[in-house]
């Protein structure tokens, strides 16, 4: 008891003589930024060189897109030493693992704001590891920059301005699959198939709201969980419905299992729509391509696996500095081309920012006006303003073929069919 | 698991050994409280963090030594009752808006009951089957979470404002959330220690080394084994209250099977059956992982696991165990 109270005392007088830290950190208004730019954050840069940090599940459960960041190295490798990097200032990536796990994210997240002292956060994976770094960022107002997670509340929050995604969010995704079925089956009776959470949620709620007052009617849905070893109960029970449409709003495990219990059931034979998450090759693989054809889908970035961009100057200039910067990666795995993707979109946004400060970035992510990004499919451009935090809402269907997705019809622009999404 | 826990048997009389002066090891802990009341005004925020971390981590190892290093049983669950204590704060700050200080004792106490109704059950089975069923636990409890949308924020979980320092003692946040979350280990620790100096901590060790022994003197087996599931239950939610004031986020994805896994192997490395074990255990928890990917980008988690194997080759009764066998080596002057 003694040694407490000694604990006690020395407690007090600590925080008597001490009192609190300067929260200072970080240089603000240098040579870097005069005039309009004078006072804001420049912590992490200089005329020379930008520091960036990225949380990303290398470990766990979730360490297959522990891939992405080796796309984004690549890209910032090949930019700093051919083109001198972003502006003139050599990008520094450094990448941390939370293997997916949250508080892991707010100790790398502080790791790299406080240690590192990077000049933002260039992405952070997932919903949950997300959800717990944003408060932090936003109050020690570091960007967090093209969020790796397609829900919804990065765009419509307002509390949160220095955080934003990149990729469409899962409404959005809904809106493109529920324009598709208005203009070609406009009397469609959809089931849904969705995982229970907030991705499976946010996808089901955007594609109701979006079919309302539409001839198109949900007219079974069945969820599950993570952690459920099959889905074939509910597919069962979805058959019964008689639905001539099935969407599958699943994650990769779960897609498979649904595509092949589709393909077994001969006496139900709806349009199968698969939501862009589970619809990579190596997903549909396993259920035999035979089985598959006409599947339907949609994308917004250029597949490395899709013939159609072989000739395609930015695929080519992909494929050669993957090579080259990155030698073990396979530049047919989407997640390299999805790094590739958002990194090339970080360096238009950086470039177009009138300061270079954290103020700066924020501002220029938020102020994008079809910004063209040589990786995203032709039409689907980076567009935000004040009262939209979503760079990409515009997705282009496709449907399966021989061995392969084949893209057709429009780009959606959903922006322009539904009008912007807010909270 | 069972030699570890006869080494350790053999490690704590070693230790016994080695340190006869109490005094002694008074003046260590006093002077290792007054580094740790320092830390947080020499320290980047950063750190103070990661130093929180560690004594959340070491009130939870403290609760899972309780039952692993003192009464000798197993559990592969003790994550879910630390999710149990987080969750249980959130829903308090969250839903129903308490203040946060009496989050604490009311998340202890929820717990506490849990454990004890889990103890029951756990009185009737030994070793692995009892491995089993708190394994059974710590993976049943996240879908669990996900179901009841309406109290526990579903897979999206909750965000809560952190607790705020007071105005007066001009501290930052991180330093105020350091010094709460110190203040309450000091205490788990010294009730833990109390406890096991008592006749029910005494109990526990014969129940440990002898269950058949501890019967005939007296002691009655089932009340005690619940008993220590309850207690070690009550300081894992503790340690998720303190978890939960900390990160101000809970969600299921935050309390995996791998954190209970994570928490036994940090217990093992870090020492079982003494009161240094714990924190060596948290700080084993807390830093190697990033040390790991420093030495390591591309497989982070294979670095981890053969650090484990390194630290139990090097130190079989864990780090307390080794200092206490370094001590020996040493001729002392007395």
């Amino acid at each position: 008891m003694r040694v407490s109270a000694i604990g006690a005392a020395a407690v007090l007088l600590l925080v008597a003589a001490c009192g609190g830290r300067d929260e200072g950190g970080g240089g603000t208004g240098t040579a870097a930024s005069g005039g309009a730019c004078q006072g804001q954050q420049t912590t992490g840069i200089t005329d020379t060189s930008i520091k960036l940090g990225g949380i990303y599940p290398l470990s766990g459960p979730a360490s297959a897109y522990g891939d992405i960041p080796k796309g984004i190295k690549a890209y910032f490798d090949y930019v700093n030493a051919e083109k001198g990097g972003i502006g003139g200032r050599k990008v520094e990536f450094i990448v941390r693992d939370d293997g997916y796990q949250p508080p892991k994210a707010v100790e790398e997240a502080r790791r790299l704001v406080e240690q590192e002292q990077v000049f933002a956060l260039f992405q952070t994976l997932g919903t949950p590891s997300t959800t717990a770094t944003w408060d932090y960022t936003n109050q020690r107002k570091v960007p967090q920059i093209f969020v790796a997670t397609g829900a919804s509340q990065w765009g419509t929050d307002t509390a949160h301005p220095w955080t934003i995604g990149w990729q469409p969010n899962y409404i959005s995704e809904a809106r493109v699959y529920a324009q598709y079925l208005k203009q070609d089956k406009p009397q469609a009776k959809v089931a849904v198939l969705y995982q229970n959470d907030d991705f499976g949620k946010d996808l089901l709620g955007g594609f109701k709201r979006a079919i309302e007052g539409t001839g198109v009617k949900v007219v079974a849905e069945q969820s599950y969980e993570v952690t459920d070893p099959s889905i074939d109960p509910q597919m069962r029970n979805l058959a019964e419905s008689k639905a001539d449409v099935f969407l599958n709003v699943t994650t990769p495990k779960f897609g498979s299992q649904a595509l092949a219990a589709d393909a077994k059931n001969t006496s139900w034979n709806p349009l199968h729509i698969v939501n862009n998450v589970a619809a990579s090759i190596t997903v549909l693989k396993p259920v035999g391509f035979e089985n598959v054809q006409g599947v339907v889908s949609s994308t917004y970035y250029k597949d490395p696996n899709d013939p159609t961009w072989q000739n395609d100057p930015e695929m080519m200039l992909y494929k050669q500095k993957m090579q080259q910067y990155a030698p073990d990666a396979d530049p047919n795995v989407p997640y390299h081309t999805f790094g590739w993707a958002v990194a090339s979109s970080f360096h238009k946004a950086m470039e177009a920012a009138t300061c270079p400060t954290r103020e700066g970035l924020r501002d220029a992510v938020r102020n994008l006006k079809g910004v063209k990004v040589d990786m995203l499919l032709p039409g689907v451009t980076l567009e935000t303003g004040p009262d939209d935090g979503f760079p990409i809402e515009s997705m282009q269907l496709m449907k399966f073929k021989g061995e392969r997705w084949e893209l057709f019809g429009d780009v959606i622009d959903t922006r322009k069919e539904f009008g912007p999404l807010t909270g | 698991m069972s030699s570890a826990i006869t080494s350790v048997k053999t490690s704590v009389k070693t230790l016994a050994a080695t340190v006869p002066a109490a005094r002694w090891r008074w003046l260590a802990v006093a002077a290792l409280l007054a580094a740790a009341c320092y830390a947080p005004f020499q320290l980047a925020p950063f750190h103070v963090f990661q130093l929180t971390m560690v004594l959340v981590y070491a009130v939870a190892l403290l609760g899972l030594d309780l039952l692993v290093g003192h009464a000798g049983q197993i559990s592969l669950g003790h994550g879910a009752f630390f999710a149990v204590g987080a969750y249980a704060t959130a829903i308090m700050l969250d839903r129903l808006a308490l203040p946060y200080p009496l989050t604490l004792p009311l998340a202890a106490g929820t717990a506490f009951v849990l454990g004890l109704a889990f103890g029951v059950p756990a009185v009737r089975l030994r070793g692995l089957y009892l491995a089993l069923v708190t394994l059974a636990v710590a993976i049943f409890l996240g879908p669990l979470l996900k179901r009841f949308e309406a109290v526990t924020g579903g897979s999206m979980g909750l965000t809560l404002a952190k607790p705020q320092p007071p105005a007066w003692s001009g501290l930052a946040e991180d330093q105020w959330l350091y010094l709460l979350t110190l203040v309450v280990a000091v205490a788990a620790f010294l009730v833990a220690g109390s406890l096991l100096r008592s006749r029910a901590g005494r109990a526990l060790h014969a129940v440990r080394d002898d269950e058949v022994a501890a019967e005939v003197m007296g002691v009655r087996l089932s009340s005690y084994k619940t008993l220590a599931f309850a207690w070690s239950a009550m300081f894992a939610g503790v340690a998720g209250c303190l978890y939960t004031w900390v990160i101000g986020f809970v969600s299921p994805d935050s309390f995996t099977v791998n954190l209970s896994i994570t928490l036994l192997a940090g217990l093992v490395v870090g020492g079982l059956g003494s009161m240094s074990g714990p924190v060596l255990g948290a700080l084993f928890v807390m830093f190697v992982p990033g040390i790991a990917q420093d030495i390591n980008d591309a497989a982070p988690g294979v670095i981890f696991g053969l650090l484990i194997i390194a630290v139990m080759y090097v130190a079989p009764t864990g780090l307390a165990g080794l200092a206490g066998r370094l001590v020996k080596k040493v001729p002392r002057k007395e």
